[in-house]
C-alpha cells in the first residue's frame, strides 16, 4: 500500500514532507553527488546574506553527546553570487528549492528579498531570524516577537504573491508561541522550528572554550525533545498554519514524530553530515510507518497527537462510510 | 593540474584485519567501489559508534592503501585520541564499518620524471606511499623524509626504506635517526637529491614548515592538511582555512573538497584557525574585494 506523501507549505504543494534544513545541504551540488535531490520535498539553502561571508574561525564544530555544537557564522558566497551559480543550478534540475536568508537590518532583509523576486526557481523563502539584529545590540531577532514581525512583514511585502515566506524561529525565546502568532500576523504563510539554540563545551584539555567563537547553535538528537515541545505548542495555538519542523531527525520515526506533533514538513539537518543518504532512508521509513498505522495520506497523520487521549483516529472510511 | 572530483560512494564494509602499528592503529576494511575510484591523497568518512550511537560525525581518515583482493579493500592508519578513535580501536575482522569515499581531491601528478621528496610527519606519512608508489610509476625518484615526537610516532619506516632512493628520518626525542624535526634535515635532502617537488602531509605546524623550505628553494609543494572535519562530503563548512585562490583572493575554503592537498604556498598557515582580515567576506571590510 503506498501512503500519498504530498505535503502542502502554503499553497504550494511538495511532493513529500522531507527537506533539508538550511545550512546542512552546502549548495546542494555536494548532496547530489549521492541522490537525485528532485526525490526530496525540498532543498533548504544556506542563509544567504547580501555581501560574500568568510564566517567564524575554527575550530567551529564540537561533538557533544547526541549532538553537535556549531558556530560557522553562515559562511556564504553572497547573493550576487547565489544568483548567478548556486540557484540556476539547482533551478536547471528542477529541483524544489527553500531559500533561507538572514540579515542584520530589516532593510537587508527586505533587500535580499527583492534580490530573490526575478529570480527563477524559488519555491520559498524561509527567513532566518536567529541573525543579530546590529540596530539593536546584537540582540537576536527571532527573541522578541515584535522585531521578528517586522522582518516578516517587509519581506512579505516585497515578496511575490505566489512565494511563501516562512519564518524561522529560534528556541530561545521566553515564549515561542508569541513570537510564532507575531510572525504569523505580520504575514509569514508558514513557520520553520527550531533553530539551533545555544550551547557551549569546554575542552577540559586546553581549559579553553571548545569552539573559537565560545558559543555555539546546538542541533542534533540532544534537541528533539526540545523542538517537539516547540512544534506542539505552536500548532496548538496556531493549528491552520503550516509547520517545518526539524531538530535532531536522524529516523523515519523521529520524522513521525514531528508529523504527529503537527508539522507538515521535516527538515533534516544533522544526520546529511553522518549519512549523504539521509533524506531518502527517512522518506521511506517515514512512508513505512504511516502505511503501518494504516492510513493512506500523510495529510491525515498531520497533527495526530493532539486528538484527545481515548478518541478513536479517524481515518477516510469513515467519511466514506457515512449516510451523509 | 587539478584532478577532478570522483564521485564518492556510501559502502558497509566488513573489517580485513586489525594491525597495532607501534602507536597507531591500522584496518584494512573490504569496500568495493572506493577502491577502484581512489588516487593517492583520496581520504575515507568513517562513521564510529555503531547504529545507534551518540557521536554524530563521520571520522576522516587518509587512505593509507588499497589492495584489489575480496573485492577491493582500503586500509587506513590512525591514532587513538578520543571516544571515536578508541571506538575503531576496538573493531575486530569481520564487524561492519560504514565509509564514504573516496572524498577529497588527490595528489597532481607531474607528467615528467622528476625528483620527488616525500615529507610525512607523525601518521600523515600513511598516505605517501601510494603517492610515492604512482610516482615511481611514472619513473620518478622518490626520497622520503619522515618525523615525529619519538620513534614508535614514526610511521612506514621500513616500508620508506624499501621503497624510496634514500630516507631520512627524525625525531624530537632521538630514539629514531636524527634528533630534531622534519624541518632540519629537508633543506640537506632537498639539495642533495636536487629535488623538483615536495609531497607532504602531517601536523599543521609541520606543513607550514615543509612549506617555508620548499619556497626557500624555490620548488613547488603539494601538502595534504589534516583539518578536523564533520561530514567530509562539503556540507558542514567546519574544516575551512584560509587559501590564496588562483585571482589573488583568501578564501576561507573546505579543506574536504576543495582540499585536502592544496599547493603549500597557497596556504596561509600563520592565519589557519583565524579569519584573515583581507579573507573574502571577513567581518568589517574583506568583502570589498568582491567585483
Amino acid at each position: 500500500m503506498s501512503v500519498d506523501m504530498r505535503t502542502y507549505l502554503g499553497h504550494v504543494e511538495l511532493a513529500n514532507p522531507v527537506v533539508t534544513a538550511a545550512g546542512c545541504a552546502g549548495s546542494g551540488a555536494e548532496l547530489a553527488q549521492f541522490f537525485d535531490l528532485g526525490r526530496i520535498g525540498a532543498l533548504t539553502t544556506r542563509s544567504i546574506t547580501m555581501a560574500p561571508r568568510a564566517g567564524r574561525p575554527t575550530p567551529r564544530m564540537a561533538e557533544t553527546p547526541s549532538g553537535l555544537l556549531n558556530a560557522v557564522g553562515l559562511q556564504g558566497p553572497g547573493v550576487d553570487a547565489f544568483l548567478a551559480r548556486e540557484l540556476p543550478w539547482l533551478a536547471q534540475r528542477n529541483i524544489r528549492t527553500v531559500v533561507s536568508i538572514g540579515g542584520g537590518t530589516v532593510a537587508e532583509y527586505t533587500a535580499l528579498a527583492r534580490r530573490l523576486n526575478d529570480a527563477p526557481g524559488v519555491t520559498a523563502v524561509e527567513v532566518n531570524l536567529s541573525c543579530p539584529n546590529i540596530e539593536d545590540r546584537g540582540r537576536v531577532f527571532a527573541r522578541d516577537g515584535a522585531a521578528s514581525a517586522e522582518v516578516i512583514a517587509s519581506v512579505r511585502a516585497v515578496m511575490r504573491y505566489d512565494v511563501p515566506v516562512v519564518a524561522k524561529l529560534s528556541p530561545d525565546t521566553a515564549d515561542i508561541v508569541t513570537v510564532a502568532r507575531a510572525c504569523v500576523d505580520g504575514g509569514a504563510d508558514a513557520l520553520s522550528m527550531i533553530n539551533n539554540p545555544l550551547g557551549m563545551s569546554i575542552d577540559t584539555e586546553t581549559m579553553l572554550p571548545s569552539l573559537a567563537a565560545g558559543t555555539g547553535g546546538l542541533s542534533g538528537p540532544a534537541v528533539r525533545p526540545l523542538a517537539v515541545r516547540c512544534v506542539w505548542q505552536v500548532r496548538a495555538a496556531l493549528p491552520t498554519v503550516p509547520i517545518i519542523g526539524m531538530g535532531g531527525v536522524l529516523t523515519g520515526r523521529d520524522a513521525f514524530e514531528f508529523i504527529l506533533a503537527g508539522a507538515c514538513a521535516v527538515a533534516v539537518g544533522t544526520a546529511l553530515f553522518n549519512d549523504p543518504y539521509a533524506c531518502l532512508r527517512i522518506l521511506r521509513e517515514l512512508e513505512e510507518l504511516v502505511a503501518a498505522r494504516g492510513y493512506t495520506r500523510l495529510a491525515d497523520v498531520i497533527g495526530l497527537a493532539h486528538r484527545p487521549p481515548g478518541a478513536t483516529t479517524r481515518h477516510r472510511t469513515d467519511f466514506e462510510e457515512s449516510s451523509l | 593540474m587539478r584532478e577532478t572530483p570522483v564521485t564518492p560512494v556510501q559502502v558497509t564494509g566488513t573489517v580485513l584485519t586489525t594491525r597495532q602499528v607501534d602507536a597507531y592503529h591500522a584496518l584494512t576494511v573490504v569496500a568495493p567501489g572506493i577502491v577502484e575510484r581512489f588516487r593517492p591523497g583520496h581520504f575515507v568518512g568513517v562513521a564510529v559508534g555503531g547504529p545507534h550511537t551518540s557521536m554524530l560525525t563521520r571520522r576522516a581518515f587518509s587512505i593509507h592503501d588499497v589492495k584489489p583482493d575480496y573485492g577491493g579493500t582500503v586500509e587506513f592508519v590512525f591514532a587513538v585520541n578520543g571516544p571515536g578513535t578508541a571506538w575503531l580501536a576496538g573493531r575486530r575482522a569481520r564487524d561492519t564499518l560504514d565509509l564514504v569515499g573516496p572524498l577529497g581531491r588527490p595528489f597532481p601528478l607531474p607528467r615528467d620524471p622528476v625528483n620527488c621528496v616525500m615529507v610525512g610527519g607523525e601518521y600523515g606519512s600513511a598516505m605517501l606511499f601510494a603517492v610515492a608508489d604512482a610516482l615511481q610509476q611514472r619513473g620518478c625518484r622518490v626520497d622520503f623524509v619522515l618525523g615525529a615526537a619519538s620513534a614508535d610516532r614514526v610511521f612506514g619506516a621500513m616500508r620508506a626504506r624499501r621503497m624510496g632512493e634514500s630516507t631520512t628520518l627524525t625525531t624530537e626525542d632521538g630514539s629514531l635517526g636524527m634528533r630534531g624535526r622534519v624541518t632540519d634535515v629537508l633543506p640537506g635532502v632537498i639539495a642533495d637529491v636536487r629535488a623538483d617537488v615536495v609531497y607532504a602531509c602531517g601536523p599543521m605546524e609541520t606543513l607550514r614548515g615543509v612549506t617555508a623550505v620548499a619556497v626557500e628553494f624555490d620548488i613547488p609543494v603539494q601538502v595534504a592538511v589534516e583539518e578536523r572535519m564533520a561530514c567530509g562530503i562539503g556540507v558542514c563548512m567546519t574544516c575551512v582555512l584560509p587559501v590564496i585562490g588562483d585571482d589573488g583572493v583568501t578564501r576561507m575554503v573546505r579543506s574536504c573538497v576543495e582540499g585536502p592537498v592544496f599547493r603549500g604556498e597557497r596556504v596561509r598557515f600563520d592565519d589557519v584557525g583565524t579569519i584573515p582580515f583581507d579573507a573574502l567576506g571577513a567581518p568589517g571590510g574583506g568583502s570589498r574585494n568582491v567585483g
